[in-house]
């Protein structure tokens, strides 16, 4: 029989919604697995998890949540929480976790103490142990498959999957684990979390500044626009490397790869590496001063024009019609 | 623990290049393309260079495992500055966990103070082999490492992770894959690259290193282009963007 584990992302007591969308592909691996059943379970390590067990139980296609609480486990470190999913793995075939920094830096060592190889970024479920998944920046795909007796380790491409819908709450099951662990590995700082905007990895909206914003000052023009439109702030790999944002806005393929309904991409020339981040994106509009950009080539609304001009037109616009929905 | 560093790089398809599938969709076109160092590696070389600079290591060693072919990226790698290089030659594309047991052979036999690699590679986009190495090895990783600093025993290491930055501590020796912002590799002078036909490039096989099964696991059964994104229209002002917004419904 095939059973399913999903390692848990969280931070600050809150669900990532990572984890509602490795679900979701642990359920198309549940339904390649048909008739046979595939259990899906979600391990939450943590040194308190009692908040994010129960986001986790009220996951639509979850059977239960493990709750793995020790003191070790407070911080995410890959060499600590590694050993203790390997530990859990041998009662599952399939082993998930997002493909997000989280995912891509625990999943790796994770496969390694199990000796099988990992499947990154998965994409799609042909089959229990055939995926598709990108390579190149995304501009090819691959099918790959694995022998049916191996366990599969895969990080998940959450831009690929919708989140799994609520349901009734699944079981909450506390583990303890004899497992040793490593104190090589400590955790000194994070910074802090971005209240007040959308979460760029699962916005609906998005607007995105390139290098020709020219400045740190000039992003506030972005910020306004994002602002008017309720959206997330991203930006490309030459406005994070030029100092204007810090790094975790970057979109493409060495930053995040990202789904919403709207790109609104400002002053972005469109390198490959960047076009990866937003393939999935359902609108994209660019807005750019040179008419031969290659963002142009994918963007469903083009207008060639200076952004310093056309943007706060457009952030007037929307206000205004905001505001008269409303009156 | 030697006060050597280990830099494992890789050859890939150059960042420019429009990559393509073959037409019988059996892989990616690869004859006449221009190859390089996959750039994360660059960059893990250029830190290790740095921290020898600083006096805090004596010697680099640049790593690779592939075709016989790889030899021009090492010796690009030894032109940057790394004082000797190790090809173990393979015909083959390795599967990462291979690859990090090939390193790990290589890490037992050099004991460096440091492993540093890219924290992915451009072709297959994988972000595997420097965790599984630390994982073999029973060591710290320290992934995405945008700032690093070193104290002898202990590396205090900054991570572009996605909610921003997290610093961890990691005892030595250990495994550090490199992110964009870490550092700007420098150029290649032809002096250099004169001086790099000097230095030591060993060969060796994987059986020399005790891993007899390279095997690839994972077979890829097809290489297929992703679908494009239909011509889109062209608006001439905000209030036309505005009302395109509106007809597709995302306002």
């Amino acid at each position: 029989m095939s059973a399913i584990l999903v390692v848990a992302e969280h931070a600050g007591g809150r669900l990532n919604p990572s984890t509602a969308k490795c679900v979701s592909c642990a359920v198309a691996i549940a339904a390649a697995c048909a008739p046979q059943a595939a259990p899906i379970d979600v391990a939450v390590l943590g040194a308190e998890v009692a908040p994010v067990t129960a986001a986790a139980a009220a996951l639509g296609g979850v059977r239960r949540v493990l709750s793995l609480e020790r003191a070790e486990n407070a911080a995410a470190l890959a060499a600590v929480w590694a050993p203790q999913i390997a530990a859990l793995a041998p009662e599952y075939t399939h082993v998930l976790g997002p493909s997000t920094t989280f995912g891509k830096d625990l999943m790796p060592r994770v496969a390694a103490l199990l000796g099988v190889g990992q499947v990154s970024d998965l994409m799609a479920v042909q089959t229990p142990h055939r995926f598709q998944r990108p390579i190149y920046a995304s501009n090819v795909l691959v099918s790959v498959e694995l022998p049916a007796q191996q366990r599969v380790v895969a990080t998940v491409r959450t831009a690929s999957f919708q989140p799994a819908p609520a349901a009734g709450p699944a079981p909450i099951e506390a583990r303890q684990l004899q497992v040793p662990l490593p104190g090589h590995t400590r955790f000194v700082a994070r910074s802090p979390v971005n209240a007040g905007r959308p979460d760029l990895q699962t916005a609906a909206r998005v607007v995105s500044g390139g290098r020709a914003l020219a400045s740190s000052d000039n992003f506030q023009l972005l910020y306004r626009l994002a602002d008017a439109l309720g959206a997330a702030v991203g930006a490309s790999r030459a406005a994070v490397d030029a100092g204007y944002v810090p790094n975790d806005l970057q979109v493409g393929q060495t930053g995040k790869i990202i789904a919403p309904e709207l790109y609104i991409a400002l002053g972005i020339s469109g390198a490959i590496q960047h076009l990866t981040g937003i393939k999935d994106a359902r609108t994209i509009v660019a807005i750019n001063k040179d008419a031969d950009a290659p963002i142009f080539e994918v963007a469903d609304i083009g207008l060639v024009g200076d952004l310093f001009q056309v943007v706060p037109e457009l952030e007037q616009l929307i206000r205004a019609r905001r505001a008269s929905a409303h009156s | 623990m030697s006060r050597s560093i280990l830099v494992a790089i890789k050859r890939v398809i150059d960042f420019s290049v429009h990559v393509r599938v073959k037409p019988d969709g059996s892989g990616v076109v690869t004859d006449g393309v221009k190859m390089s160092i996959n750039p994360f590696d660059e960059i893990a070389l250029e830190e290790a260079l740095r921290i020898r600079e600083r006096g805090l290591a004596d010697e680099i060693i640049a790593v690779s495992v592939g075709p016989a072919d790889v030899q021009q990226q090492l010796r690009t790698a030894l032109a940057m500055g790394a004082d000797r290089a190790v090809l173990v030659q393979v015909a083959e594309p390795l599967e990462p966990l291979v690859i990090a047991r090939l390193l790990l052979a290589l890490v037992q036999r050099h004991q460096p103070l440091l492993v540093l690699l890219g924290k992915q590679a451009i072709d297959d986009d994988n972000t595997q082999t420097g965790q599984m190495l630390a994982a073999l090895w029973d060591r710290p990783q320290a992934t995405f490492a945008s700032k690093l600093e070193l104290d002898g025993t202990r590396a205090r290491v900054t991570r572009e992770i996605d909610a921003g930055l997290e610093t961890l501590e990691v005892d030595l020796p250990a495994v550090i894959t490199t992110d964009l912002r870490l550092n700007e590799p420098r150029y290649v002078r032809l002096p250099e690259i004169m001086k790099a036909r000097r230095k030591p490039l060993d060969t060796l096989t994987p059986a020399e290193l005790g891993v007899a099964d390279t095997a690839a696991v994972m077979r890829v059964l097809e290489y297929r282009t992703p679908p494009t994104r239909a011509r889109g229209v062209r608006v001439g002002s905000a209030a036309e963007l505005v009302a395109a917004l509106e007809q597709r419904g995302v306002l």
